[in-house]
């Protein structure tokens, strides 16, 4: 990041409100934010899901999604006030002098068009260049962002590529009309720690070239300190604060801004145990006639953490459901406590299947949203322990106090909880089975730093209270810092180490978890540099 | 290929399902022809002539594979009824169906022609002014229309084009000798009707179709490149819509095939519904066979077309990784 950027204003929007429609009622999503931008610069928004850092970031297009709209407040581009143009007039900006890269690749490209058609629709319809210019262009711009087969990539359809690759392409597409300002909608949050490194540098060296000025949405700092000259904090709508990155990252003011940081100071001393809750045994496993595991071994300490990491594909999730017998393995076995278990689900006992219970990544998704949580909780109470009546709803009180919820919950739908009160429904609801082990499958990724220090802690103090086992499966090793006692290191469906985390965490490493590690952004604005150093040396 | 034999393999379930219906029901044709008061010999005779005392499963692989070889049959009515008696008239079931499938064709031809276009106008562009007076105006018609049974929208028809403003005639018989601007003028009630039963439906599946995928990520993304609605429309919702349109489109023809069974009795209309009809009053087994199995092909003939559209219009299935 060069610091002489010029000072010649590109953007500046003030005071600005929007408001948004749900459940029945206005919301204010935005209560007066600024931001200034100067040409070739880029800012760091970062906050919180909710905090209106995406709304404001279409805001600088002027546009809002349906249901939002603007209350008041200025967006000036290049001297133009956004929020006055009529639809029309905006269409001319938009995607080709302001770009959009949109957080999920994969869902923002249309699966119908083929890729080069995409990339080229926006600066097409400036008619300045012909099609066939704009193509080379396209090439060329896939070359800087390190495409394989930069030729003939485009002739591909968005499916045939893998997200990582989608990614870069998106921002070919947002760069093919050379436009004056990129706005970048957590491009990086859906990819492996691994891809990110990859996508992070890309986008970074293509801006830097064209100098094209940026707003860069994410909800990770480390991610943020990479790429931007300025950080601006939002939180409920509001700036919190705004400083240069290097100062933001040693000298942060606000409290708040230091907790965001907090999940990464969680820290938890190792123990470990000869014996064994849980061991699996060569396990091989396939999904159809694609063989995604391949002799994986792994023994989990009895009232300890294993936590097994590792990036999508990895296998980490298919051994969870190889555990819990919804995938039934093809070779191996799996001792539970002592004894064999079946490899199908229907053939176990219905005290094993209590005794191993699984939590999701998407609380949403793992609770049937036309039940209260007193059914969540209570239907596995009645059914493992056939518990009913007061009884019954005395235990649910009790798990939700565990839990740090209490009985005012009782009659609540999913819908009525918040992202962390979910999880945290999802927990009780594991725990009201009285489970020895407790499978997480990333129940944390989909929630923000804060209620991710929340959820860890609570799992931590259920831990010691209670001496239940976790499997704890994650791609984040902030994660596994916090909350393990030993990890498995997992690649393409093979077990590469598992050791106490003191031994994984340290050197020597194999050369995948040396990868792994080393591709976890950390809060020093000079860490993608170096690292691009290091390893193109 | 998968898709084609499972087609033949549901044509073939519907063969069995169709023959063994028929042959199943009480009373058969002998008895029907004679009357009560036929000799129980006369019957037999009569039944040993049509072949209706062999086991029914010989008389279906008897019947599959004549079908098989393009001969249906002959029709039962129409032979004398003396035994002996040589001037037999019993017509060919082929040549019976063939000029009436013709003209039932011709019907619901010019009712998908006028529905498939209309309707997908009025759901594109209904989805394109969501909650206007106009969208709400379209899907509230729309829904009366659905719910209206055939013969009242026909007979709504008839009153309002046909008694009170005299422009359309009330009966669309139409034989060999007819122009091609007669047909259009005689049969411009039922292809009205027949229209107007399926319009609904499509117009309402293809809004919905539309809306469902203005709502993903790519449309907005499209909106923020600045393609203009049209192009949203046409270039990024479409072609991701043809699947289910064409779908609703296959069943909507497949339902004016059948509900032309009854605006044909309705409009008196020479087609292979009216035939029909008539036949099962007749037990006239050959007929309603071959009627039967034309319909249930037709159906899963289209499904395969919609299918097929679906698999062109999706690159997913087209170019696998």
């Amino acid at each position: 990041m060069t610091s002489n950027k010029s000072k010649e204003l590109l953007l500046e929007m003030k005071n600005i409100h929007i408001d948004g429609f749900s459940d029945e009622r206005w919301h204010k999503i935005l209560k007066g934010v600024d931001l200034t931008l100067h040409r070739g610069e880029i800012l760091g928004l970062i906050g919180e899901s909710g905090a209106g850092k995406s709304t404001m970031g279409k805001a600088a297009m002027g546009y809002t999604q349906p249901g939002c709209k603007i209350i008041k407040g200025e967006i000036n581009f290049n001297g133009i006030d956004l929020a006055k143009l009529t639809e029309f007039e905006k269409r001319k900006i938009w995607g080709t002098k302001i770009s959009y890269v949109a957080q999920s690749a994969a869902a923002s490209f249309n699966p119908a068009h083929r890729l080069m058609d995409q990339t080229i629709s926006a600066a097409n319809r400036l008619k300045i260049n012909p099609t066939d210019v704009l193509k080379k262009d396209a090439v060329q711009l896939y070359e800087s962002l390190q495409l394989p087969d930069a030729e003939n990539i485009g002739d591909r359809y968005p499916h045939q590529v893998s997200g990582g690759q989608l990614q870069r392409i998106m921002t070919a597409m947002a760069m093919s009309p050379r436009p004056e300002l990129i706005i970048f909608d957590e491009p990086t949050t859906a990819l492996d720690v691994t891809t990110q490194v990859e996508v992070l540098s890309a986008m970074r060296s293509i801006v830097d070239k064209f100098n094209t000025a940026a707003i860069y949405i994410t909800h990770d700092l480390a991610v943020v300190a990479q790429m931007a000259d300025r950080i601006k904090v939002l939180r409920y709508g509001e700036e919190v604060e705004e400083a240069e990155t290097r100062d933001m990252l040693s000298n942060p003011k606000e409290e708040y801004t230091k907790s965001l940081w907090s999940v990464r100071s969680l820290i938890k001393p190792e123990e470990t145990n000869e014996d064994y809750m849980l061991s699996i045994k060569n396990i091989d496993a396939a999904y159809g006639s694609s063989k995604v595991l391949h002799n994986v071994s792994i023994d989990i300490p009895k009232g300890k953490t294993v936590a097994i990491v590792g990036e999508s594909g990895s296998g980490k999730s298919t051994t969870a459901r190889v555990i819990t017998g919804l995938l039934p393995q093809l070779k191996g076995e799996i001792i539970f406590d002592g004894k064999k278990l079946s490899p199908k689900l229907e053939q176990r006992s219905k005290e094993e299947l209590r005794r191993i219970q699984i939590i999701f990544q998407m609380p949403d998704t793992a609770m049937n949203p036309r039940q209260t949580v007193d059914e969540i909780i209570g239907r596995p109470i009645e059914f493992y322990q056939g518990i009913k009546g007061k009884e019954r709803e005395a235990k649910v009180i009790e798990l939700l106090k565990m839990i740090e919820l209490d009985e005012t919950f009782l009659d609540r739908l999913p819908s009525e909880l918040s992202g962390g009160q979910k999880q945290r429904i999802c927990i009780a609801r594991a725990l009201a089975a009285n489970p020895d082990l407790i499978i997480c499958d990333e129940v944390t990724s989909a929630l923000d730093q804060i209620v991710q220090e929340g959820i860890l802690k609570l799992l931590q103090k259920l831990q010691k209270e209670l001496g239940v086992t976790y499997i704890f499966i994650t791609h984040d090793i902030a994660t596994v810092k916090a909350i393990s006692d030993e990890i498995v290191v997992m690649y393409q469906g093979e077990v590469v180490e598992q050791g106490l985390k003191s031994k994984i965490l340290n050197p020597p490493y194999p050369d995948y978890t040396e990868l792994l590690l080393s591709s976890v952004p950390e809060m020093d604005p000079d860490w993608l540099t170096n690292l691009l150093n290091k390893r193109s040396s | 290929m998968l898709r084609l034999s499972l087609g033949l393999v549901t044509v073939f379930a519907f063969s069995v399902i169709i023959f063994s219906t028929f042959s199943f029901l009480p009373g058969d044709f002998a008895t029907e022809i004679l009357g009560q008061s036929a000799t129980k010999s006369a019957v037999k005779a009569l039944r040993a002539e049509l072949g209706l005392d062999k086991p029914p499963v010989t008389r279906y692989f008897d019947w599959l594979g004549n079908v098989f070889q393009g001969d249906f049959g002959s029709s039962f009515s129409g032979r004398s009824k003396v035994q002996g008696d040589q001037g037999d008239r019993s017509r060919e079931v082929v040549g019976l169906i063939v000029p009436r499938l013709k003209n039932t064709l011709f019907l619901t031809g010019v009712a998908a022609m006028l529905a498939i276009p209309l309707s997908l106008i009025l759901g594109i562009s209904a989805a394109l002014y969501r909650n206007s007076y106009y969208d709400r105006s379209a899907t509230g018609v729309s829904l009366v229309t659905v719910s209206s049974p055939e013969f009242f929208t026909a007979y709504i028809f008839i009153l309002l084009l046909a008694t009170l403003f005299p422009v359309f005639p009330t009966i669309s018989n139409v034989d060999e000798a007819s122009t091609l601007a007669e047909r259009f003028y005689r049969t411009a009630l039922p292809v009205f009707t027949l229209t107007l039963i399926t319009m609904g439906h499509m117009m309402r599946m293809t809004r919905s179709a539309i809306i469902n995928i203005l709502s993903s990520e790519y449309i907005e993304m499209a909106k923020l490149s600045g393609a203009s609605r049209y192009e949203v429309i046409v270039k990024h919702a479409l072609p991701n819509a043809w699947a289910p349109i064409s779908q609703v489109i296959a069943i909507n023809l497949a339902y004016m095939l059948i509900g032309s069974v009854v605006v044909e009795y309705v409009f008196n209309y020479q087609g292979i519904g009216r035939l029909m009809v008539g036949s099962v009053y007749n037990r006239d087994l050959p007929v309603v066979q071959a009627c039967a199995l034309i319909f249930a092909s037709t159906y899963v003939i289209l499904n395969l077309i919609a299918d097929l559209i679906g698999i062109i219009s999706n690159p997913r299935l087209l170019y696998p990784k």
